[in-house]
């Protein structure tokens, strides 16, 4: 199967001397959604400015959908829409205005520009504030335009540069749903983000970058399974005794009603309630100290270093 | 891209170019009309009235070719260099980098659009002239032809200026310190015929006296350089804009990192 992308050896040398790419391999199926992750100033925008010609590489070869980028830039771009980190439209020009000309900078006929528009500024709640010039648009506004934008040319490979930046938990929630939605419907995504926590509810692959070189890329389920530990904080209804502890488990009281429990890999979570059990203690809550892919995120960025 | 296809993407740019500046037009439009009612009023008027004749005609006659063409040139330039950095500025030009486009129709869609305020410009002082002189045109084939090679002339100008640009200031710098003294020193408000022999074979190297001479010609009848001459420099300095225009942007120099 030919991928949605493929890159070899990808290669960038900033005039200033800074390696911020030192030969990346990376492959990304059709129809997957796939997370990018990294530090600040790992090369993930520099990888991305790559594919989308924003960015001159040194070395290496990219392919999106088996077009090569080097022999004819124009049919892939045609395959690529980006949703950038900074807000880069024209802020005194109307939503409308601004997905219509980006229609047309692809060559679609006035009347399908205006039908695309129409359709994904409906689709991601614009359309009642498609005459507003977009600085009078919120955060979260300017950032669904901003994927109203790269969509109305319908490209097979969609690239999200940090999409939940600024934008409220509600309005997060509303933009996975339709993302899931346009990946189900054949799109493949490629995401960056900080929030670790959406790159679990999102994605099915995962790279991690850091300092330029790939740390990691399997698929999400293998990612956490390499976990080796994991904390929870149990919530008890009943008072926790003083010397609170459950054999070969790591606890630690952290008041009366909250307790800390450390699980190793092959450890049964079982065996904490049905210790806390016989103690006579029920347990109304229980959740994850950390994310867990923020746990493996720090230990693969630190061990890297 | 088929041929269609980058015809659509060109009228994007282009309308958007218009919509910008009609949007705007009392920062676009309406200071010329200004500028050049005061200049027809104080040195066609006023010291013209003293001045008598030159090159056989009032000097009010003399000045207006002039400076209608100095409407062009400065309106196709600023236009492309206000636009083109403006988006620099935004950011909104990466729409355009990252899409299809080929960069000849990203130049011609912004040059086309500096032209068409250009020529708005032109029509709009030239009726204000009415008001002040009688207007007699002597080829309006040559007139139509140094108004479109002039204004695409300088508003490639405008497009190096603001690809080379990084601040608000700098897009300013070039029209108030280059392009204003070449205007006044590009025989707008005299004859070459008044300057000494060494200032006269200098001026030959300011494009200006080129363009005034030859739209002077279209509409008087006389020039103070040969037409054939005029068009020359005129087609030879287009050239090389566009030329360093398509290289700035094939080499993505200061619009890619």
């Amino acid at each position: 199967m030919i991928p949605a992308l493929e890159i070899e050896n990808l290669s960038k040398v900033y005039d200033n001397n800074f390696e911020a790419l030192k030969g990346i391999r990376l492959r990304v199926e059709p129809g997957d959604f796939f997370a990018l992750l990294g530090p600040n100033g790992a090369g993930k925008s520099t990888t991305i400015g790559i594919i989308c010609s924003l960015v001159a590489k040194s070395a290496g070869k990219i392919s999106v959908f088996g077009v090569d980028i080097d022999k004819d830039f124009p049919a892939a771009k045609r395959h690529i829409g980006i949703v950038p980190q900074e807000f880069n439209f024209n802020q005194f020009e109307k939503g409308l205005d601004i997905v219509i000309n980006q229609a047309g900078y692809y060559g679609l006929s006035p009347g399908l520009a205006r039908e695309r528009a129409e359709k994904y500024l409906r689709e991601l709640g614009l359309w009642e504030q498609r005459d507003i010039p977009a600085r009078m648009l919120s955060g979260g506004m300017k950032r669904r335009l901003m994927i109203a934008r790269s969509l109305v040319h319908e490209p097979q490979l969609l690239i999200l540069d940090e999409p939940s930046a600024g934008v409220d938990i509600e309005m997060r929630r509303s933009m996975w749903d339709f993302l899931r939605r346009i990946n189900a419907q054949g799109t493949t995504i490629i995401l960056t983000t900080h929030y670790l926590e959406e790159a679990e509810a999102l994605c099915r692959h995962i790279a991690i970058i850091n300092h330029g070189k790939i740390v990691e890329n399997t698929s999400m389920k293998e990612l956490l399974r390499q976990l080796d530990r994991e904390v929870f904080i149990l919530d008890c209804v009943e008072k926790l005794p003083d010397n609170t502890h459950i054999d070969e488990f790591v606890t630690r009281r952290v008041d009366d009603h909250t307790l800390e429990v450390e699980v190793q890999k092959g450890q049964n979570l079982n065996a904490v309630f049905a210790a806390l059990g016989l103690a006579g203690i029920n347990i109304s809550s229980m959740r994850n100290r950390a994310n867990r892919l923020e746990e493996m995120f720090v230990n693969l960025v630190e061990g890297a270093a | 891209m088929n041929l269609r296809e980058q015809y659509v993407a060109f009228m994007t740019i282009f309308r958007k170019e218009i919509k910008r500046y009609l949007r705007i037009w009392t920062q676009t439009l309406l200071p010329s009309a200004i500028t050049m009612s005061l200049y027809f009023v104080i040195f066609g008027t006023l010291i013209g009235s003293r001045i008598g004749e030159m090159g056989g005609f009032s000097y009010m006659e003399f000045v207006v070719p002039g400076l209608i063409m100095m409407a062009i040139v400065t309106n196709s330039y600023s236009n492309v260099v206000s636009s083109f950095f403006g988006s620099k500025f935004s950011g909104s030009v990466e729409e355009l980098l990252v899409s299809p486009v080929s960069n000849f129709v990203i130049l011609m869609g912004y040059v086309v659009g500096g032209v068409s305020r250009g020529l708005l410009v032109a029509v709009v002082v030239t009726l204000v002239s009415l008001f002040f002189t009688d207007l007699s045109i002597h080829s309006y084939l040559i007139v139509v032809i140094v108004v479109l090679m002039t204004s695409t002339l300088f508003a490639l100008a405008g497009f190096i200026n603001a690809v080379y640009a990084n601040s608000f200031d700098d897009i300013s710098i070039i029209p108030t310190f280059v392009l204003t003294p070449l205007i006044y020193l590009g025989g707008v408000f005299y004859s070459m015929d008044m300057l000494p022999e060494f200032w006269a074979n200098v001026s030959k190297l300011n494009p200006l006296v080129y363009v005034v001479n030859a739209f002077r010609y279209g509409v008087l009848g006389v020039s103070d350089v040969s037409l054939p001459v005029a068009f020359g420099m005129i087609v030879i300095f287009t050239t090389l804009a566009f030329a360093y225009s398509m290289h700035l942007l094939n080499s993505g120099k200061r619009l890619r990192q």
